[in-house]
C-alpha cells in the first residue's frame, strides 16, 4: 500500500514547524512530495509538472497560517487545486432542441463502454427519458448480444439490425437508429460504439463517421479509472479523432487512485460527468471532484463511506446503537455482533477502515484485518450465553474454557477478546460523550463528565487520560479524538490540530474533513 | 442521519479495536510458521519433460514447431486455419516498435548527448516513468544505469543503447521459467484458468489461445465460467467454434465453479488435450468475488492441480495493476502473466514491477484484436521493440 501525501509531508515537515512563512525550501521538499504521490495515483507525467508548478506558484510565500502546520497548508492547497481542476465547471447533460437527444460513447476495449450504455440508459429512464441503446459495436464478438442483455436489464429499447461479429455497418446502423428513435419514439439515443485504440487511423475514421452520420448532441469518453500514464495519449487521440464533450470515469469500484481523471481533464479540458462504481447497473452516479480529490491524494473518503453505511444501515436502529453507544454500559457483545455483521454488508473492513481520514498510520494494522478475523469474533460471541453476552464480566474461568472450545479457539483469545470489549467500551463512551449525540452525556458518571465538559471546547472526548491501547497500534489513540470534533458540522478553525494532536496526522483531516457538510435530514 | 454516521464511524473504531488487538497477538504467533510461499511451475515442468523440452529457442518456448500445425489444423471445412506461431513474434515486432518508439526515442536522444547531467537522468526517469514502470523500479534502472555508465565511462551512443537495453531485459527477470504448460499431464487434460479485472480482455485471451493450441495440433475444450457478464459465455462460444472447440457452459447467473468443474469434466471425457476455464472479470477489491474465484479454484481441483493459471493485465493499466497482480497471486496462484493490448500506445511498463515484487513470469502477449495476435514473451524481443530500430 502506498503511504499518502500527508503521511510524506509530515516526515518532510518534521522538524520544520513554526515557521513564519512557507519558505523556497520548504516548498521544494514539498513538491518532490507530491510529485510521487501523484506518480504513484497515475496521474499522467506532463500534467503533473504542470500541476507542481501552479502549486509552487500558489504556495511560495503564502503565510503560515496559525491553525494549520505547514504540511497541512500544502495539502490544503494540492487538494483546492485538485478540486478546481477536477471540478471546473460541472454541467449537465446537453439535451437536443428537436429530435431525439443523441449520446455516442466512445473509449478504448475494455473501458466499460456497454456496461455503461445500461447504465446510461437506466439513469435517463428514471429521469423520465425514454431511451434507446443503439448497437454499433458489430467488432468485437457478440458485443450486439451483450448490450441487448443489458438493455433488457435496464427495462429499455435496443436498436440491434446487424448480428455483428463483424458482419454489418456501424455507420449505416448508426444512422438508421435515429429514424428508429423518431419512429418509435424515444427522445434519447444512447450509441455504443466498439472499443478502439488511440492509434488505429482507420477505427477512428469510422468513429468520425458514426458521429457525422448521428450529430451527438454529446459524446462521452469512457476511460477506465486504472488507466495509467497512458491516459494522456489516449484521451489527446480521441480529442482529436472524434472529440468529445464530457468524460465518464469507470471501475471506480476498484482501489486504483484514478489519477486518470486528472490527466484527462487536465489534458482535454473537458468535464468528467459520471463515474461508474460497480457491475450492477445501479452503481451510477454523477462525478463528485471532492472525493476524487481526497482519492487521488490517498487520504480516506469519508463520504464514500457514509454513503455506504447509508445504504446499509437502519436509520431508527443507528439511532438506537448510537444511544447504547453512548451509554456505554447497555452496549453489550451482542450488539457488538450485530454490529459486526452490519459491518460486513458495508464490504471488507480492511477498505472500510482505509476510508477513515488518518488511517494511514494504520495501514500495517489494516492490512492484516480481514473478513475472517470478524468471523473468529463472531465465533467466540456465539459461543457465548446470552447472559454471558449481555453481561461479558460473568466470564470466569470455567466459561472461557467452554467458550474457547466452542468456537475452536484459545482461551487466551477469548480473554483478549472481552478485555479488549471492556476497553473499546470505554472509549467509545468518552468518544460519544463529547460528540452531542442524544444521551451522551447523561449516562456518562461524573467523573468522565468533567472531562467531557473540558473537551467540549476544543477536541471533544480528549482526556488527560488516553484509554490504554495495545502496543503496535499507533494513531489509534489518536483518531477518536479527531473524529469527536468531526460532526459539529464545519470544524472551527481554532479547533484545529496543531501541536495538540501529536498521534493524528492533521493534514489528513483537515483538507476533507473540514469541508464535510453533513446533510441535515 | 448523524447518529449513523457517528456510529459507523464509532463501530468502525469498536471494531478495529478489537479486532486488530485480537490479530496482532495471532500474527505474531504464527510468525516463522508462516507457510511457504506457493510453489510455482517449477515441480510442474519436471513431470511432462518429453514435450516441452522438445520445444526449440526461447522465441518458441511456448509452442510446438509449426509442421504438425499445417497437418492437423483443419478440423472441418467451415473451421478457421489459425496461422502457425512460428515467427509470430516477429511479425508482431513491427507494431510493437511502431506503438513503442517514442519511448526509445526519447531515452536514446537524452543518452546521446555529450554530458549526462542531472538533467538528462531526470528526462531518462520520466520516460521510463512514463511506460508506467512505476517510480520504484524506475529509480532502480537509473540508478543501476547510472552507476555502470560511471564506472565503464560509457560515451558512445550505442555502447549506451546496449547497456540500458541490458539493464531493462534484466529488470524483466529473463531466468523466469516462461513455459506455458499446456501439455496434458498423464491422467488428464491441461487445466488453464484464465483470470483478471473486468475489461483486460480474458476472453479474448481465451480465445487466442485456443487457437494457438488447436494451431499445435492440440485438441482443446473450453469452460465459459463467466456466467455474469451478459452475453460472455457466447462471446466465447463464438471463439471456440471458429476453431471447432467445444464449449462447456452454464446458465446465466449460475454457478461458476460447477461450470469450470463440469468443463474439465467433460473434457477428461473427451480426452482432450487441455481445458481453457474463462472466468468473470471481478476486481481485486470485491471480496465476495474473489472468494468465488477461489471456490472456482479448489472446486476444479478436484479432478487436478490446475496447471496454469494466468492473470489477463492491460498494457494500460498504471499503477493499480501491482496491487491486482498481488491480490490474484494470493487467492488463485497466479503461474503467468498475459500482457494484452498491447498494440496501443500504452508499454505495460507495470509487468516489470510484477515480476519484480511478485516473481510471476509475463508468459503471453497479446497486440491486438485480430484473431492471432498472442505471441510468447520475450524479454529480450520485447526491450528490442521497446527501443526501437534508432540506432541498433
Amino acid at each position: 500500500m502506498f503511504d499518502t501525501l500527508s503521511d510524506r509531508l509530515n516526515k518532510v515537515f518534521t522538524g520544520l514547524r513554526g515557521k513564519g512563512r512557507l519558505s523556497e525550501a520548504d516548498i521544494d521538499a514539498t513538491a518532490r512530495e507530491i510529485r510521487i504521490a501523484l506518480l504513484e495515483a497515475d496521474v499522467a507525467l506532463p500534467v503533473v509538472r504542470q500541476f507542481i508548478a501552479a502549486v509552487k506558484e500558489r504556495a511560495g510565500g503564502e503565510e503560515v497560517s496559525r491553525a494549520l502546520n505547514p504540511a497541512q497548508q500544502v495539502i490544503k492547497i494540492v487538494n483546492e487545486e485538485l478540486v478546481k481542476i477536477l471540478g471546473g465547471e460541472t454541467r449537465r447533460l446537453r439535451y437536443a432542441k428537436t429530435g431525439p437527444t443523441v449520446i455516442m460513447l466512445a473509449g478504448l476495449q475494455g473501458a466499460g463502454k456497454t456496461t455503461l450504455a445500461g447504465k446510461l440508459a437506466r439513469h435517463l429512464k428514471q429521469l423520465g427519458h425514454t431511451p434507446v441503446l443503439v448497437a454499433c459495436d458489430l467488432q468485437r464478438p457478440n458485443a450486439v448480444n451483450q448490450l441487448q442483455v443489458v438493455g433488457e436489464r435496464a427495462g429499455v429499447a435496443v436498436y440491434a439490425p446487424e448480428p455483428g461479429n463483424g458482419v454489418g455497418d456501424p455507420v449505416a446502423v448508426a444512422k438508421d437508429s435515429i429514424g428508429f428513435a423518431q419512429r418509435a419514439q424515444h427522445d434519447m439515443v444512447i450509441v455504443d460504439t466498439a472499443g478502439r485504440l488511440g492509434i488505429d487511423a482507420d477505427m477512428m475514421a469510422q468513429a468520425a463517421a458514426i458521429r457525422d452520420a448521428v450529430q451527438p448532441q454529446e459524446i462521452l469518453f469512457v476511460v477506465d479509472a486504472m488507466v495509467g500514464q497512458d491516459a494522456v495519449n489516449t484521451a489527446e487521440a480521441f480529442r482529436d479523432g472524434v472529440g468529445f464533450s464530457g468524460v465518464v470515469l469507470t471501475k471506480l469500484d476498484g482501489d486504483a487512485r484514478g489519477g486518470a481523471a486528472l490527466s484527462v481533464r487536465y489534458v482535454t479540458g473537458q468535464p468528467i460527468m459520471f463515474a461508474s462504481n460497480g457491475e450492477k447497473l445501479e452503481d451510477f452516479d454523477v462525478f463528485h471532484p471532492d472525493r476524487m480529490a481526497s482519492r487521488i491524494l490517498g487520504m480516506g473518503d469519508m463520504l464514500s463511506l457514509i454513503e455506504q453505511a447509508q445504504r446499509t444501515f437502519d436509520e431508527d436502529e443507528a439511532e438506537q446503537m448510537a444511544a447504547k453507544l453512548a451509554s456505554g454500559t447497555e452496549f453489550t457483545l451482542e450488539d457488538f455482533l450485530d454490529q459486526l455483521q452490519a459491518i460486513k454488508r458495508m464490504g471488507p473492513i480492511g477498505n472500510l477502515l482505509g476510508m477513515l481520514p488518518g488511517a494511514g498510520q494504520m495501514k500495517e494494522m489494516i492490512s492484516q484485518v480481514d473478513d475472517k478475523d470478524l468471523d473468529r469474533t463472531a465465533a467466540i460471541i456465539r459461543s457465548m450465553t446470552p447472559a454471558e453476552r449481555a453481561d461479558p464480566k460473568m466470564i470466569n474461568g470455567s466459561r472461557r474454557l467452554r467458550i474457547a472450545n466452542g468456537s475452536g479457539m484459545m482461551v487466551s483469545e477469548v480473554n483478549n477478546l472481552v478485555d479488549r470489549f471492556f476497553e473499546a467500551r470505554k472509549m467509545m463512551m468518552r468518544m460519544t460523550g463529547g460528540m452531542g449525540m442524544p444521551g451522551g452525556r447523561r449516562n456518562a458518571r461524573s467523573a468522565k463528565g468533567r472531562k467531557n465538559k473540558k473537551g467540549k471546547n476544543k477536541q471533544a472526548g480528549r482526556g488527560p487520560t488516553q484509554p490504554r491501547m495495545p502496543a503496535g497500534f499507533p494513531g489509534m489513540g489518536g483518531l477518536p479524538g479527531g473524529l469527536g470534533g468531526l460532526p459539529g458540522g464545519g470544524l472551527p478553525g481554532g479547533g484545529m490540530p496543531g501541536a495538540g494532536m501529536p498521534e493524528l496526522p492533521p493534514g489528513t483531516k483537515l483538507p476533507d474533513l473540514s469541508k464535510l457538510k453533513f446533510p441535515k435530514q | 442521519m448523524l447518529a449513523i454516521i457517528v456510529t459507523v464511524v464509532v463501530l468502525l473504531i469498536l471494531a478495529a479495536v478489537l479486532v486488530v488487538g485480537f490479530v496482532v497477538p495471532r500474527v505474531r504467533r504464527g510468525r516463522g510458521e508462516l507457510p511457504p510461499p506457493p510453489v510455482r511451475s517449477t515441480g510442474v515442468t519436471a513431470t511432462k519433460p518429453p514435450v516441452e523440452s522438445a520445444a526449440p529457442a526461447a522465441p518458441e518456448r511456448l509452442v510446438q514447431p509449426a509442421p504438425p500445425a499445417a497437418e492437423t489444423a483443419p478440423p472441418g471445412p467451415l473451421l478457421d486455419v489459425p496461422e502457425p506461431i512460428a515467427g509470430r513474434m516477429q511479425r508482431l515486432r513491427a507494431r510493437l516498435a511502431r506503438s513503442q518508439t517514442s519511448l526509445g526515442r526519447g531515452l536514446l536522444s537524452v543518452l546521446s548527448r555529450d554530458k549526462l547531467d542531472d538533467d538528462a537522468w531526470d528526462e531518462i526517469e520520466e520516460a521510463l516513468l512514463t511506460a508506467d514502470v512505476g517510480l520504484k523500479s524506475t529509480t532502480e534502472i537509473v540508478d543501476r544505469l547510472r552507476t555502470r555508465t560511471q564506472i565503464l565511462g560509457t560515451r558512445s551512443q550505442g555502447e549506451l543503447r546496449a547497456l540500458l537495453s541490458e539493464e531493462l531485459v534484466t529488470a524483466l527477470r529473463p531466468e523466469l521459467d516462461r513455459t506455458l504448460h499446456t501439455v496434458p499431464t498423464g491422467s488428464g487434460p491441461a487445466v488453464v484458468m484464465v483470470v483478471g479485472v473486468n475489461g483486460t480482455g480474458k476472453t479474448t485471451t481465451c480465445g487466442k489461445l485456443a487457437r494457438v493450441l488447436v494451431a499445435d495440433g492440440r485438441t482443446v475444450l473450453l469452460g465459459a465460467a463467466d456466467t455474469f457478464r451478459a452475453a460472455a459465455a457466447d462471446q466465447l462460444q463464438t471463439w471456440g467454434a471458429r476453431v471447432g472447440a467445444e464449449t462447456i457452459r452454464g446458465p446465466e447467473g449460475g454457478d461458476p465453479a460447477s461450470v469450470a468443474f463440469e468443463a474439465v469434466k467433460a473434457g477428461k471425457e473427451a480426452g482432450v488435450d487441455a481445458v481453457l476455464i474463462d472466468t468473470a472479470g471481478r476486481l481485486h477489491t470485491k471480496v465476495g468475488l474473489m472468494d468465488e474465484l477461489g471456490k472456482v479454484k479448489r472446486v476444479v481441483e478436484k479432478h487436478g492441480p490446475i496447471d496454469e493459471t494466468l492473470l489477463v493485465l492491460d498494457a494500460t493499466t498504471g499503477q493499480n495493476g501491482l496491487t491486482q497482480a498481488r491480490v490474484f497471486l494470493e487467492v488463485a496462484e497466479v503461474t503467468g502473466v498475459v500482457l494484452t493490448k498491447l498494440d496501443g500506445t500504452a508499454k505495460g511498463g507495470i509487468v516489470i514491477s510484477v515480476q519484480a515484487e511478485l516473481g510471476v513470469p509475463v508468459k503471453l502477449i497479446g497486440l491486438g484484436e485480430g484473431a492471432d495476435d498472442l505471441a510468447p514473451f520475450d524479454p529480450e524481443q520485447f526491450v528490442d521493440a521497446l527501443l526501437g530500430d534508432v540506432v541498433g
